[in-house]
C-alpha cells in the first residue's frame, strides 16, 4: 500500500503546532507506524505526541545515532535504511541494506550500524558516515533481533525461522557460537554489565537468557497468566533498566507487559497495556518505559518506579518500533 | 471432460501476482539488490556445498544426514475450471523442498543435512513398493501426498518398520478416526477443520442460513457432511440442499459462457430464503461458476467464493512475507495450501533434530509425537500435535482468491484446552483407538 500522506499526515497536522520544549526532565519519543508510513513524536513529559512526519514505506525497526542527531528507521518496504534530523525531522540521507530491513543495531562506537535484512539470511554491516555496505555476515533463515555487548565486540543475532541466537565477533564479522532458542526468537539485549544476554521467543512463548560468556543457558523463563491461553503469550521486545536489576518483556497478544527480576528470573508482575504489545523503550533515566501496542494504535507509557500502566498515546497504525532521545 | 494426468497438466501457469510483485518493486525500487528479481544468488552456501565445506575442515564434526521421502501418487483428475487453478507439475513438492533450505540452513549450523527423495508413481502398488525399499534401506520419514486407500495400504506395508509417514494431502476425518494408524501424522488439515473455521466465521456474521449446494463426486460429499457437522456445531441451519449433477464440460472452449450465464440462476432458483450459498466441489468442477451467478445475490463460500484453506499466496502476516518470497524464488510461483502442508510436514522433521540435536528417528519421531513438540508455521501461534489422532492442530485462513478475510478459530469460540481444537473433531469426539494417550 502506498498511503504516503493520507492519514499521516492528518494526523500531523492536528499536533503540528506544537514543538518540542528542551527541559531537563521531557525526552522525546520516536514511534515507527508500520501502517501509516509514519513516526509520530511524543514529549515523555506532557505525555502527548507533538508531531507526526512522513517517512518510507513500512517503517518497523528505529535506533538514534549516538550524538542523538539521528533518527535511523528501517523501511522495510522500500528495503532501505532511513535517516531523519531528529529536531527538524528532515529526511537526511539514506543508508542502504538488504531485502526488507526490520531491526538493527549500532556499534557503542557510534558505527558501523548492524542491519538485520529478513528476506536474505544475512545482516548488513553499514558505515552510517559513508554510507558505503562494509560486509555481509551470513546467518539463520529470517533475521531478526540485534543485541550488542556492552564492550561492542559481540553482536548477536537472532533467526527467526532457525531458532537461533548467532553470536557474532564484529573485528572479523564471523559467527563464532550459534545457540538454539525457542521457536521464531525475537528481540536480543544484553544487560548492561554485559553479564546477561535476553532472547525472547514470540512462538514458543519463552525468554531465554544467556551468559555470554560461555553462551550457556542460565534460565529460561516462562510465562502463566489467568485467562490468557498460552498461545496467546508471545514474547517479543525486552528492555532492562539502567540498574541492571529489572526487565521487561512485551507479550504480543497477551497484551501485557511481564515485569521480571534479573536475579532471581521471577516474574513479579504482569501490566496490562494495549493489544499485541511488541517493542518497548525506556527514558534515558529509566523512569519511564513506552511499549508500542500495534493492534490498537497506542503507546502505553509505564512508570518504572510504581510499575503502573500511566497513560495510553494514541499513535498512527500499528505502532511498531520505539526509540527515546535524551533530549 | 478431459480427463489428464495431473502431473502433465501443469504447465507452470504465469502467475500475475508474482510477476505485478516483481515488477512494482523493481519498478519503483532502483537501488533494490537485482538478486531478487533475477535469479537469486544464495544468501547462504547450499547445503551440499556446506556439507563439502565441512568435510574439508578436519576438526568439523560428523554431518547427520536425514533423508525423507516424498511419495506421491498420480491421479488422473479433471482439470480444474480456471486456468489460475492447473496444477504445477511440483505440487507440494515445491513446498517441501522449501522446508529441505530451511531444515539445512538450520542444520549447517547442527551439522544436520536434511534430503528430500521424491518417489512419483501412479500404481499404488508400486509406489508403496518403492517406498518400503527406501525404508528398508534405511529412511524413516514419509511423507505423502495420496488416496486415503493408498495412504493406509502404505502405512500398513511400514508397519513394525519405525517410519513416521505424514499425510499431507488427504483432508479425510476417516484417516484420523476410525482408520487412523499410530504411524501416521497429519498436517493436512481435515474437513471437519475446513469446515468448522468456515462456520464460525459465518456465524459471527450471522449468516446463519445455508444453501448447500455439493457435487456429486464421493469428496463432495464427505465436504457436505464436515459442512452439516459444523452448522449443527455452531448454530447455523442448512435451508435445503441441491446436487449439482450437470456435466460441466470441458473447462475450455470458446465460449461457454453464456450458458452457464442462463444454467445457474435456474439451478439456483426458488431456494428458501438463505444468507450465504455454501458449495461442495473439491475438484472446482463447478463451483467457481456460482459466485456472482445465482438467483438471489447472495455470497458464496465453501469450495469456491470465500474458502476456508491451510495457506494462501497472499498472506503476509507473522512474517508469512519473506516465507512467500522464499517459496517464489525456488518454484517461480505462488504457493498453495498442499505446498504449505509438505513444507509442514519436512519442517518437523526439522524442528525435531535442532530440538533433539539428533539425527536419530529413534530420538525424533518419540519426540514429534511427545508433548513438548511444537513448531512455529507462520500462522502467529505454535503448531502443535493432536495427540488422539496425530493432526497438526493450526489456524485455519479464511480467504478470497485474493486477500485473506479472516482467520479462525474467531474470538469468542473458547476451549478448555486449545481454541484450536475448536477447529475439526475435538478429544472426547474421536473414534480413533489406535492413539493410546
Amino acid at each position: 500500500m502506498h498511503f504516503k500522506v493520507g492519514i499521516a499526515a492528518l494526523l500531523g497536522i492536528a499536533s503540528a503546532l506544537a514543538l518540542p520544549v528542551p527541559s531537563a526532565l521531557a525526552y522525546t519519543a520516536f514511534v515507527t507506524n508500520e501502517k501509516d508510513n509514519s513516526v509520530s513524536v511524543i514529549d515523555t513529559e506532557k505525555l502527548e505526541v507533538i508531531k507526526t512526519f512522513s517517512v518510507g514505506q513500512r517503517p518497523r525497526g528505529v535506533i538514534l545515532s549516538n550524538d542523538g542527531k539521528w533518527l535511523i528507521i528501517c523501511t522495510s518496504d522500500d528495503n532501505i535504511i532511513q535517516v531523519y534530523d531528529t529536531k527538524t525531522y528532515e529526511l537526511i540521507k539514506t543508508l542502504p541494506s538488504g531485502p526488507d530491513p526490520e531491526l538493527l543495531i549500532l556499534h557503542p562506537s557510534g558505527n558501523p550500524l548492524y542491519v538485520a535484512n529478513e528476506d536474505d539470511n544475512l545482516v548488513t554491516v553499514v558505515d552510517i558516515q559513508s554510507g558505503k555496505i562494509i560486509g555481509d555476515i551470513p546467518v539463520g533463515v529470517e533475521p531478526e533481533g540485534m543485541g550488542m555487548s556492552p564492550d561492542g565486540k559481540v553482536l548477536v543475532n537472532t533467526s527467526e525461522t532457525t531458532n537461533m541466537a548467532h553470536f557474532i565477533d564484529t573485528t572479523t564479522h564471523k559467527t563464532f557460537d550459534n545457540v538454539l532458542v525457542d521457536s521464531r526468537p525475537r528481540v536480543a539485549i544484553f544487560n548492561p554489565a554485559g553479564t546477561q544476554l535476553w532472547v525472547s521467543s514470540e512462538i514458543g512463548g519463552t525468554v531465554t537468557v544467556l551468559n555470554p560468556a560461555d553462551r550457556k543457558i542460565l534460565k529460561k523463563i516462562s510465562f502463566e497468566i489467568p485467562g490468557v491461553t498460552k498461545e496467546a503469550i508471545q514474547p517479543v521486545g525486552v528492555r532492562i533498566t539502567p540498574d541492571g536489576k529489572t526487565a521487561f518483556v512485551a507479550l504480543g497478544p497477551a497484551n501485557r507487559v511481564a515485569v521480571i527480576d534479573t536475579e532471581t528470573f521471577e516474574v513479579k508482575k504482569y501490566l496490562l497495556v494495549g493489544q499485541r504489545v511488541w517493542q518497548l523503550a525506556l527514558t534515558p533515566d529509566g523512569k519511564k518505559l513506552l511499549t508500542t501496542n500495534g493492534a490498537s494504535n497506542d503507546v502505553s507509557v509505564i512508570d518504572v518506579e510504581a510499575l503502573k500502566v500511566v497513560k495510553s498515546i494514541r499513535t498512527g497504525r500499528y505502532p511498531w518500533g520505539v526509540v527515546v532521545a535524551p533530549f | 471432460m478431459a480427463i489428464r494426468k495431473a502431473s502433465r497438466g501443469g504447465v507452470p501457469i504465469s502467475d500475475f501476482k508474482h510477476r505485478a510483485l516483481v515488477a512494482a518493486l523493481a519498478g519503483a525500487l532502483a537501488f533494490l539488490t537485482p538478486a531478487y528479481a533475477e535469479e537469486p544468488a544464495p544468501a547462504t552456501p547450499p547445503p551440499a556445498a556446506a556439507a563439502a565445506a565441512a568435510k574439508q575442515d578436519a576438526e568439523a564434526p560428523k554431518v547427520a544426514m536425514v533423508p525423507i521421502i516424498l511419495a506421491r501418487e498420480l491421479r488422473d483428475e479433471p482439470l480444474p475450471l480456471s486456468l489460475l487453478d492447473l496444477p504445477p507439475k511440483d505440487l507440494g513438492i515445491a513446498g517441501a523442498k522449501l522446508a529441505i533450505t530451511d531444515n539445512n540452513t538450520t542444520g549447517r549450523f547442527m551439522n544436520q543435512e536434511f534430503k528430500l527423495e521424491p518417489i512419483e508413481e501412479s500404481d499404488p502398488a508400486k509406489l508403496i513398493q518403492d517406498v518400503v525399499q527406501k525404508v528398508d534401506e534405511g529412511a524413516h520419514f514419509v511423507i505423502v501426498d495420496a488416496t486415503p486407500d493408498t495412504l493406509l495400504k502404505l502405512a500398513d506395508a511400514l508397519k513394525g518398520k519405525e517410519a513416521l509417514v505424514i499425510n499431507y494431502g488427504a483432508p479425510d476425518d476417516s484417516l484420523r478416526e476410525e482408520n487412523c494408524r499410530p504411524q501416521i501424522v497429519h498436517t493436512a488439515p481435515t474437513r471437519t477443520m475446513l469446515a468448522d473455521a468456515l462456520a464460525q466465521y459465518l456465524v459471527w456474521k450471522k449468516w446463519n442460513r445455508w444453501l448447500l449446494v455439493l457435487g456429486p463426486t464421493e469428496q463432495d460429499k464427505l465436504y457436505a457432511e464436515a459442512l452439516r457437522r459444523a452448522a449443527k456445531r455452531f448454530g447455523a441451519k442448512i435451508v435445503e440442499e441441491r446436487v449439482f449433477t450437470y456435466d460441466s464440460g470441458n473447462r475450455r472452449s470458446d465460449g461457454g459462457f453464456e450458458q452457464v450465464q442462463q444454467q445457474i440462476p435456474t439451478f439456483t432458483q426458488n431456494a428458501p430464503d438463505y444468507d450465504v450459498l455454501v458449495v461442495a466441489d473439491e475438484g472446482n468442477l463447478f463451483g467457481e461458476y456460482l459466485p456472482y451467478r445465482t438467483w438471489d445475490a447472495r455470497p458464496v463460500a465453501g469450495t469456491a467464493g470465500l474458502v476456508p484453506q491451510s495457506w494462501h499466496p497472499a498472506i503476509e502476516l507473522w512474517g508469512g512475507t519473506q516465507f512467500q518470497n522464499r517459496f517464489k524464488r525456488l518454484a517461480d510461483r505462488t504457493m498453495r495450501p498442499i505446498d504449505y502442508n509438505a513444507w509442514l510436514a519436512v519442517r518437523m522433521v526439522g524442528e525435531a533434530a535442532s530440538r533433539t540435536k539428533s539425527g536419530d528417528y529413534k530420538q525424533l519421531i518419540p519426540y514429534i509425537k511427545g508433548p513438548n513438540f511444537d513448531v512455529a508455521g507462520f500462522k502467529g501461534v505454535g503448531l502443535s500435535l493432536r495427540n488422539w489422532n496425530g493432526q497438526v492442530r493450526q489456524p485455519i485462513l479464511v480467504t478470497t482468491p485474493k486477500m485473506l478475510v479472516t482467520v479462525s478459530p474467531q474470538q469468542g469460540f473458547l476451549h478448555q484446552v486449545s481454541e484450536l481444537d475448536t477447529l475439526g473433531v475435538d478429544k472426547p469426539e474421536t473414534k480413533c483407538k489406535a492413539y493410546t494417550q
